[in-house]
């Protein structure tokens, strides 16, 4: 009985690390910073770590999860509500075994699950990135979870389930930029805590990496042999994707993904070129029925197959009206649309990523040359969107009809407004030139 | 051939299910407020009030109007008596070429139904799809403000009213 609690209380209970004076922003070398603030972007760390029209890493968005909404912790050099006063130990602590200064267990919202891959020196740089932003008053909201999830005992069992030290290691049978890509992803860039399914008690799938997963009420799309992409990838697209926002065989990145490729922008292209090495890999090659399908795709586009009598007219109506002036328009990406035949949204396992597209658009970016789109939230019905997806579905996809569509709008609606309010504005990453387009 | 309310008038329209609404409003209605700019809904220059919520005209297809009142720029007020949205414009002088106006005037007037007190930084943001090349925008955040106040005068919040229900004067 004794052994027994020793044995838990050894699991569960971690020491605080003792608060140090906030270290003066001189205290870290120039390199250590700037190495730190393009792993930070690769990271996407103010995605999560700052909402929309807030200061950047203060914290306080809303994640919602099955089991409740976490925010997200303040993570500038506040002494009292940041990470002022967290010596390095204690910050790479956080990093590997998700527990803060204090001790306390830290839910695994934050990807702790990669970040324990991430080494020493690049936990270094990161702490001399953040250590030397602004500090941001700003003190932690109180998380949104029922009891038990309420107590942090909880997390420590399920580390002891599903923190995995070292998931990644290097290949030597790979080359050094496949490794480099492998690193990232699989730690710092945390690809999978999006793209990777989750079991009943919100862990990856293990048996299931890269398969497809949800967030945000978006579908985080399969990124391997799965990926409902009526075009394969391969690292040229993917290269191309994760650095301009776009492809024009795949269309433009949005949702959250918006989020992530705009910070890719602004990081060293040999690590977005490594990223994109490594994905190739996990995608792995395209089958001879994926090549011939995408030359099918590619054909029907240069000559369209003559649209015969509508049964669904409002769907087509719309369509004609609302989408092919810019869908069919011929200019390119990004600033026309996509053929909607390429488009991965219509050929996905549900409409959710289309709908959303189609009640929200695409806002424009400040201070870029970026893609647009309107929004037809104002102007269409649950039941009319649902019309033009089915129809959409049924003319550009060679997957089966969806179910349920109008839900899905009708949800879709409903999520739209929270996201909306709380997700950050692209472009929190601090000011640097990045290879984007601007006017 | 359908039904299509502007202004508080019925209309018979015998076009096709996909004709924009701006098509039909400029050539067969000749209401000419609004405007053609893009084509593509990405200039706001087509702006008009369907039940109350700003939309592109140019990519609203007739089909979508079904039983919906439509209220574009002449619907709110005429030159002899402007509407307070008009007057605001007209007082900051917010027009420079005037293309974007009407546009800019609908989505201003559909903010201020919803919200009769809005901010700086909300006026902004719901006119981020209107785009001006002349470059009023501090004028045009101005005008709206203005409208603010004097659709908040007693004298005029019976007209605002009767704007909002879509009725013609």
């Amino acid at each position: 009985m004794i052994g027994g609690v020793i044995a838990a209380f050894a699991v569960i209970w971690r020491p605080a690390i003792s608060p140090i004076e906030p270290p003066s922003p001189q205290a870290f070398k120039a390199d250590d910073v700037k190495r730190g603030r393009d792993l930070a972007a690769i990271g996407n760390c103010n995605d999560c770590h700052t909402v929309r029209g807030g200061k950047t890493f203060a914290g306080g968005l809303p994640v919602p999860t099955p089991f409740g909404t976490i925010y997200s912790s303040n993570i500038t050099p506040d002494p009292d509500t940041g990470i002022g006063r967290w010596s390095e130990e204690a910050f790479a602590r956080a990093m590997r075994s998700g527990i803060d200064r204090a001790g306390k267990h830290l839910y695994p919202t934050f990807p702790y699950d990669h970040f324990t891959n991430v080494t020493d020196e690049d936990d270094h740089a990161l702490y001399a990135f953040l250590m030397t932003r602004p500090a941001v008053h700003a003190p932690p909201r109180a998380n949104d979870l029922p009891f038990p999830l309420d107590q942090r005992l909880v997390v420590a069992g399920w580390k002891l389930l599903f923190l995995k030290r070292g998931t990644y290691r290097a290949d030597n049978s790979q080359s050094a930029e496949w490794n480099r890509g492998a690193y990232l992803v699989e730690g710092l860039a945390h690809c999978g805590a999006c793209h990777t399914p989750r079991n009943a008690l919100g862990a990856e799938r293990t048996d299931a990496s890269f398969s497809g997963g949800d967030v945000d009420n978006w579908h985080a799309y399969a990124i391997n042999a799965r990926s409902p992409s009526p075009v394969p990838w391969n690292t040229e697209a993917l290269f191309h994707y994760l650095r301009q926002g776009f492809d024009q065989d795949h269309g433009v990145a949005r949702g959250p993904m918006a989020e992530v490729v705009s910070n890719l922008s602004s990081v060293p292209e040999s690590d977005v070129h490594a990223i994109a090495v490594y994905m190739t890999s996990v995608f792995g090659p395209p089958s001879q029925d994926d090549i011939r399908r995408a030359k099918d795709v590619k054909t029907e586009i240069k000559s369209p197959p003559a649209q015969g009598a509508q049964s669904n007219v409002a769907g087509a109506s719309i369509y004609a009206a609302a989408c092919a002036t810019c869908h069919e328009s011929d200019r390119p990406l990004p600033y026309g649309g996509v053929n909607l035949g390429l488009s991965t949204a219509l050929s996905a396992p549900d409409p959710r990523n289309a709908a959303n597209i189609i009640l929200s658009g695409i806002g424009p970016v400040a201070g870029e040359r970026s893609p647009i789109m309107p929004a037809f939230a104002d102007s269409m019905t649950d039941t009319q969107v649902a019309a033009l997806l089915d129809y959409l579905r049924a003319r550009f996809s060679k997957q089966r009809l969806w179910t349920g569509v109008e839900k899905t709008v009708a949800d879709a609606r409903r999520r739209q407004t929270v996201f909306l309010q709380t997700s950050p504005g692209p472009h929190n990453a601090p000011a640097e030139p990045t290879q984007r387009d601007r006017p | 051939m359908m039904i299509l309310k502007v202004n508080g008038h019925d209309h018979q329209i015998d076009a096709a299910a996909d004709t924009p609404l701006l098509y039909v409003l400029r050539d067969d209605l000749k209401l000419n407020a609004a405007k053609f700019g893009c084509g593509l809904g990405q200039c706001g220059a087509c702006t008009v009030i369907v039940d109350g919520k700003a939309v592109l005209s140019c990519v609203t297809p007739l089909l979508l109007l079904e039983g919906k009142q439509v209220t574009t720029l002449e619907g709110l007020g005429t030159i002899e008596r402007p509407a307070p949205i008009q007057r605001a414009f007209m007082e900051e002088q917010a027009a420079q070429c005037g293309y974007c106006i009407a546009g800019m005037m609908m989505r201003a007037q559909a903010l201020l139904q919803r919200n009769p007190k809005p901010t700086d930084a909300q006026i902004k943001a719901e006119l981020m799809p209107n785009l001006c090349r002349c470059g009023t925008h501090m004028r045009i955040v101005r005008a709206v403000h203005r409208a603010a106040r004097l659709m908040d005068t007693a004298e005029l919040s019976s007209t605002t009213r009767s704007t909002a229900q879509g009725s013609v004067r």
